[in-house]
């Protein structure tokens, strides 16, 4: 008798799909140029280099003038990918990206490599979990989140072709696919991943792949939950966000950023000057900077882990 | 976004051939008398709108004169032609200078100067690229222009269109580290499509610079730093117009241009409390008599 094993799913650093994406696209489009600050090797631009030495700007450890760079291409006509590791690239040049970016308008695609807690064990100076609060807070500015490899590639052919700037955070946690190839890339749209009825939970980026196998734990428990991959944070889905207070029973969130105004906070804004005041658990980094860790290891610190999304889940059914 | 003034732009067009027939001093006089109408304008709206940066938009006049009136291949009935030059003020807060100048080309209509900063107004105390035809870049926090001067001159490069840049920078805003970063980078890429131009007129909002943050010697810095430098009387149309050529070394170029603080009327020159001082009428009477 042969016992059929499930082998785990494999899983992928986003930021090879986004590089393959980029070099597919600057084949057909001599406009698009990469622009990174010395950081060719961590934004996997070492292809892209090799076979566009021109169209790839490397401006030196300046992420301000990184910033402005791309705006000036933009201006020029081009289309630039500002490429740097998520903390600095919207830490340091947060600024450039209001005045430069946001307020002027440029088409340029903001790249926010290895965001979250990717960084793990180098510590909070290196984690990104105020991008998303912080690139939020400023209009004109949109915001997408890649939960696999197709989301990936789909993220930077769209931003590539709008008349507006793009923030795209660009995961390198190694993550399973998420099926985002099923479903079509809209924007400001999240996408529903999973039919629920009970509860929603509603996940971005590295964490969707939890998402869904927390529901599926919550289904042998007799609970059915929604998933929704919250692919754009900006502009928000404002119509999947009360679908889900109105249809469901409480809401459960889930980002690898800090709970001050992320995802978390966007939904339960929304939430509560609706008509459906369900419940809702912001789960996320909360409090503290982070200790000393892998990324996995502080991913379970924070309470992200699939069972505390189950039980999350099971607090705001209580609670309903 | 405001509309081209067809008729001012006829008239300025009509002014730019009649700058490139002449010859220094016909051609300056006729230079200086367009610098003493816009900072007359500037003097109106200031007053106007009882907002502003009075003591920097009159030092940098004759900078902006000498670029719309005889330098930089623009359109105001096109401003997004694509081969056009690239004006970048990076300090912003001199918005009226900059306005009264655009205005003065047509890219809007005079009129609408008398808008400036009222409320719901296209011309905010500090410029909005999709709001005033001419404008490049939102500017306003110091130390953002230069690099997206560089970004826009790389672009000239790579485009092949070859279009020259140009940005406008503070002496005090060379505090600002970004503009180093941009030093840098105009350096490493060799733009020599690129001028930076350093409206040196010693003052800062609050006191002088060399008494705040002392950029001396700034000519053997940016020299330092792989510029063409080029020390000037940022008053002096003809050197103005000489220091705006292109490079000559395949280096980008960085022109000091020494100016005074409230240049043009008598009690705001040089002094500090002119930064952002509004005249009161008679102060006005006054300045625009001797900028008549």
């Amino acid at each position: 008798m042969s016992i059929a094993v499930e082998s785990p799913s494999p899983t992928y650093d986003n930021r090879t799909a986004f590089s393959d994406e980029l070099s597919s696209l600057a084949r057909e489009d001599s406009r698009i140029v990469a622009v990174c600050s010395d950081s060719v090797g961590s934004s996997n631009l070492t292809g892209f280099r090799d076979e566009f030495p021109k169209r790839l700007i490397n401006v030196g450890i300046a992420e301000q003038n990184l910033v402005g760079v791309g705006a000036g291409l933009a201006n020029g006509g081009l289309v630039p990918f500002v490429c740097a590791a998520a903390p600095f690239l919207t830490g340091r040049a947060l600024e450039q990206i209001k005045a430069d970016v946001a307020y002027s308008q440029f088409r340029v695609v903001l790249c926010g490599m290895s965001p979250g807690m990717a960084y793990g064990e180098l510590g909070p100076t290196h984690h990104s979990i105020e991008d998303l609060s912080w690139l939020r807070a400023l209009p004109g500015l949109d915001i997408i989140v890649p939960a696999d490899r197709a989301e990936t590639r789909e993220a930077v052919r769209w931003a590539a072709a709008q008349d507006h700037p793009t923030y795209i955070r660009v995961g390198r946690f190694k993550v399973p696919d998420v099926g985002s190839e099923d479903h079509p890339f809209l924007r400001g749209r999240f996408t529903r991943l999973r039919e629920g009825t009970d509860v929603t939970i509603i996940a971005t980026g590295t964490l969707v792949s939890r998402a869904q196998e927390a529901a599926e734990q919550l289904r042998v428990d007799g609970i059915s939950a929604r998933v929704l991959n919250a692919s754009f944070i900006a502009p928000l889905d404002r119509e999947s966000i009360l679908a889900a207070a109105r249809e469901t029973r409480g809401i459960v969130t889930v980002e690898e950023a800090t709970v001050t105004g992320g995802l978390g906070a966007a939904v339960a804004s929304v939430v509560v000057e609706s008509a459906f005041r369900v419940p809702v658990r912001i789960l996320g980094v909360n409090g503290e900077f982070a200790p000393t860790g892998s990324t996995a290891f502080l991913l379970e610190y924070f309470g992200m882990t699939v069972r505390d999304i189950a039980v999350a889940a099971n607090e705001v059914l209580s609670r309903a | 976004m405001l509309d081209n003034d067809v008729r001012q732009t006829q008239l300025w067009r009509e002014f730019r051939d009649r700058v490139a027939t002449l010859e220094a001093p016909e051609r300056d006089e006729l230079l200086a008398s367009r610098a003493r109408e816009t900072r007359r304008n500037i003097v109106g709206m200031i007053f106007g709108a009882a907002a502003g940066h009075i003591g920097g938009d009159l030092s940098v006049t004759d900078i902006l004169t000498a670029l719309f009136g005889a330098v930089l291949r623009v359109d105001p009935a096109n401003p997004r032609w694509q081969d056009r030059d690239r004006f970048i003020l990076s300090k912003g807060h001199q918005a009226g200078a900059l306005y009264a100048t655009l205005a003065g080309c047509g890219f809007f209509a005079q009129d609408e100067l008398e808008s400036f900063m009222k409320p719901g107004s296209a011309l905010n105390g500090h410029p909005n690229r999709n709001k005033v035809p001419g404008v490049e870049t939102n500017t306003g926090p110091l130390g953002h222009g230069f690099p997206v001067a560089v970004g826009a001159a790389l672009a000239a490069r790579l485009t092949g269109r070859g279009f020259r840049v140009f940005v406008v920078l503070g002496d005090g805003e060379m505090q600002e580290g970004s503009n180093w970063e941009a030093l840098m980078a105009g350096a490493q890429y060799g733009l020599s499509n690129l001028t930076a131009i350093v409206d040196r007129n010693r003052l800062q909002q609050g006191a002088r610079t060399e008494d705040t943050n002392g950029l001396d010697p700034l000519d053997a810095k940016l020299e330092s730093f792989g510029w063409e430098v080029r020390m000037i009387d940022g008053h002096d149309f003809t050197e103005l117009l000489t220091a705006l050529r292109p490079s000559t070394t395949g280096r980008p170029v960085a022109v000091i241009a020494n100016t005074t603080k409230g240049k043009g009327v008598s009690f705001m020159e040089d002094k500090v409390e002119w930064h952002h001082k509004v005249p009161n009428s008679d102060q006005v009477a006054l300045a625009l008599e001797e900028l008549s």
